[in-house]
């Protein structure tokens, strides 16, 4: 196999559909939530990937795929710009970081399994002395960063473009690295979802985590087993919802936020085809075929019923039927805020496949209001 | 030759009047001397004088969290002087930027502060997935989550503001893709589901000249008063409300037991 045709199927692979998809996919295998998922995740070996040779094969996998960027005409482009090399950065601390809480998760499960205390465990009588232990690791931290900004400064340039032109607007448009997974679901969701509604939903359910997790388990030392629910949920919103919109907007989306492979030219004339139809549309005009009521709610009822659905009913069924248990567990409150969160959380990845599988544009679509849906 | 004059320049130091009337201990060699280092410093003592083994170890704390408030410091410090030299104006902002490489020897000062500042958005999320991989949220410790939870968007926010202060195309159009968004808030931006129903009769209240967007910019679009209004939320007030959470942050690690551990 040639360079060429690895780099075409990286192009290939990494469009939204395909590369979302098998992320999706591969996720609950990686950090199985239950039993059936730990079983297969233990049979086909992906848990080596917690282990000391995972991580520098997944280390050598980032680089390569960087090595192969570098001297690639087109994503040199992209991946050369001075504000990406933060994303270059996160890619590999993301990598390692999450590396590095699995492995030490997997042998504390291993100690806990085999009735041992947890490796941070130490005898509460013998602790040790902040000065010199801690102020001196701290000092080498500091002193060892200042020299990584220090090199980073004078090796990379600070980006400047030209004066700010309001009459000009760049092709693509695109907010700070750190913004660019809310800039990605901006596909999918109008801004008052993207850019007000679901920021708002990650910081409180950010903040609501300590309130809504009633696991005791697995507090002060890296764990996986005892917390993997919890674990599952935090790193699919994380690494999947965020990081990786992050890195689709950065690396693969071009002029008119059109998706291009990473080793693909960025061609201003790529034209998409604009397809996407609403739900009442579809409803009215397609099944029924009849022109759209003009009294709104009428219109968009089915939009409503289905979101009322999603949102108030199915939470209701859920506490009754497959989640009565945890109904029971978790009480009310605790289960309804972890509901609205985890639906809303939902609500993106369902929204995309409804976007690429039936090119729906809204489920509720009320342009006269700005209610889009 | 007495026995005083075997000690060294270090040991005399810590004996003399000036050095014990900053630091009472003296040089900390014994035990007790090494905890009076700690409790006796106004900025040490953020830290108890003891810690639980694994406590000191990057391993488990990856130094995030430290790291996070050494950046804010670092960045505290080279966004003074760059303040020296950069005016908030359309007219100077643009060309101050470029003088700061162009006629400073060595000039990296913008660097290492528009470098620090990424470091810093990466480091603190790398800190809440560690904090969040040890169960560290767990009571009592639950409050304290949700005020780093709001540091993370404080840190977020003072990189956004600080973005646009080059006053480059890629500083205006990366704000005003961001702060677009303001437009559509519900009920407060003039593109928002249910402002329309903020009215009185005829007159809308919330409209393009007067909605959260607005507020922001202090104008319809990115233009001078923006300039103005994200500098001084750049530099004055968004650090300071981090600068009262990160006290409550710190002071609430210790009342909470200080750092997580297994029991």
């Amino acid at each position: 196999m040639n360079l060429v045709a690895i780099k075409s199927a990286i192009d290939a692979l990494s469009a939204p559909t395909i590369s979302f998809t098998i992320l999706t996919v591969i996720f609950p295998f990686i950090f199985p939530p239950s039993d059936w998922f730990e079983k297969i995740h233990r049979k086909t070996g992906l848990w080596r990937m917690w282990t000391k040779p995972g991580g520098v094969i997944g280390m050598i996998l980032i680089t390569a795929f960087f090595v192969i960027g570098y001297f690639d005409p087109y994503f040199n482009k992209t991946l050369t710009k001075a504000d990406n090399f933060p994303i270059v950065l996160m890619i590999y601390s993301m990598w390692f970081y999450i590396w590095l809480g699995m492995f030490k998760a997997y042998r504390n499960d291993i100690r806990i399994e085999q009735g041992l205390k947890p490796e941070e465990y130490n005898d509460p009588d013998d602790k040790v002395l902040v000065w010199p232990d801690l102020v001196y690791i701290e000092f080498i931290c500091l002193i060892l960063f200042q020299v990584f900004l220090i090199v980073w400064s004078i090796l990379v340039a600070a980006p400047i473009e030209e004066p700010a032109n309001p009459a000009a607007t760049p092709n693509p448009s695109k907010a700070p690295w750190y913004f660019l997974g809310l800039q990605e679901m901006l596909v999918y969701y109008d801004p008052w979802i993207a850019g007000v509604l679901l920021p708002t939903f990650i910081i409180v359910g950010l903040m609501a985590i300590p309130y809504m997790d009633i696991n005791k388990k697995g507090d002060g030392y890296y764990s996986f087993k005892e917390r993997r629910v919890g674990m599952f949920i935090f790193m699919y919103g994380w690494v999947v919802l965020w990081l990786f919109l992050i890195i689709i907007g950065t690396f693969f989306r071009g002029p008119n936020w059109n998706f291009f492979g990473p080793f693909e030219y960025w061609d201003t004339h790529k034209v998409e085809a604009l397809t996407n139809v609403n739900l009442s549309e579809i409803l009215w005009v397609k099944w029924l075929n009849q022109g759209l009521p003009s009294n709104i709610l009428i219109r968009e009822g089915l939009g409503f019923v289905i979101t009322g659905l999603y949102l108030f009913v199915l939470p209701v069924i859920l506490a009754k039927t497959y989640l009565k248990d945890m109904y029971a567990a978790y009480g009310p409150t605790r289960f309804v805020s972890l509901m609205t969160f985890g639906l809303v959380m939902l609500a993106l990845p369902i929204k995309m496949y409804l976007r690429w599988i039936f090119n729906l544009q809204y489920i509720i679509a009320i342009p006269e209001w700005f209610f889009n849906i | 030759m007495s026995e005083k004059n075997n000690k060294s320049i270090l040991e005399k130091m810590g004996e003399s009047q000036v050095w014990k009337s900053i630091i009472r201990s003296g040089v900390p060699r014994t035990r007790r001397q090494r905890m009076h280092a700690i409790l006796g410093s106004v900025f040490l003592h953020l830290h108890p004088a003891r810690l639980p083994k694994h406590a000191v170890k990057v391993g488990y704390t990856w130094c995030m969290g430290g790291l996070s408030f050494f950046l804010f410091v670092n960045l505290t410090i080279t966004g003074i002087l760059l303040m020296f030299y950069y005016r908030p104006t359309v007219e100077y902002a643009f060309t101050d930027i470029i003088d700061l490489s162009e006629q400073v020897p060595l000039g990296i000062m913008r660097e290492l502060h528009r470098w620090a500042a990424h470091s810093m958005v990466l480091i603190v999320w790398l800190h809440m997935v560690r904090v969040f991989m040890t169960g560290s949220y767990k009571p009592p410790r639950e409050f304290n989550w949700g005020i780093g939870v709001i540091l993370m968007t404080l840190t977020m926010l003072l990189s956004f503001t600080g973005y646009l202060l080059p006053w480059d195309q890629l500083a205006i159009w990366a704000v005003t893709v961001g702060s677009n968004m303001a437009r559509a808030t519900p009920f407060l931006g003039n593109e928002g589901p249910g402002a329309s129903l903020l009215a009185i009769g005829d007159i809308n209240l919330v409209h393009v000249g007067s909605d959260v967007r607005f507020a922001l910019l202090g104008g319809r679009f990115v233009g001078e008063a923006t300039l103005l209004r994200f500098y001084v939320l750049h530099c004055i007030a968004i650090p300071f409300v981090a600068m009262i959470f990160m006290a409550v942050h710190f002071w609430r690690i210790r009342k909470d037991g200080g750092i997580s551990g297994p029991l």
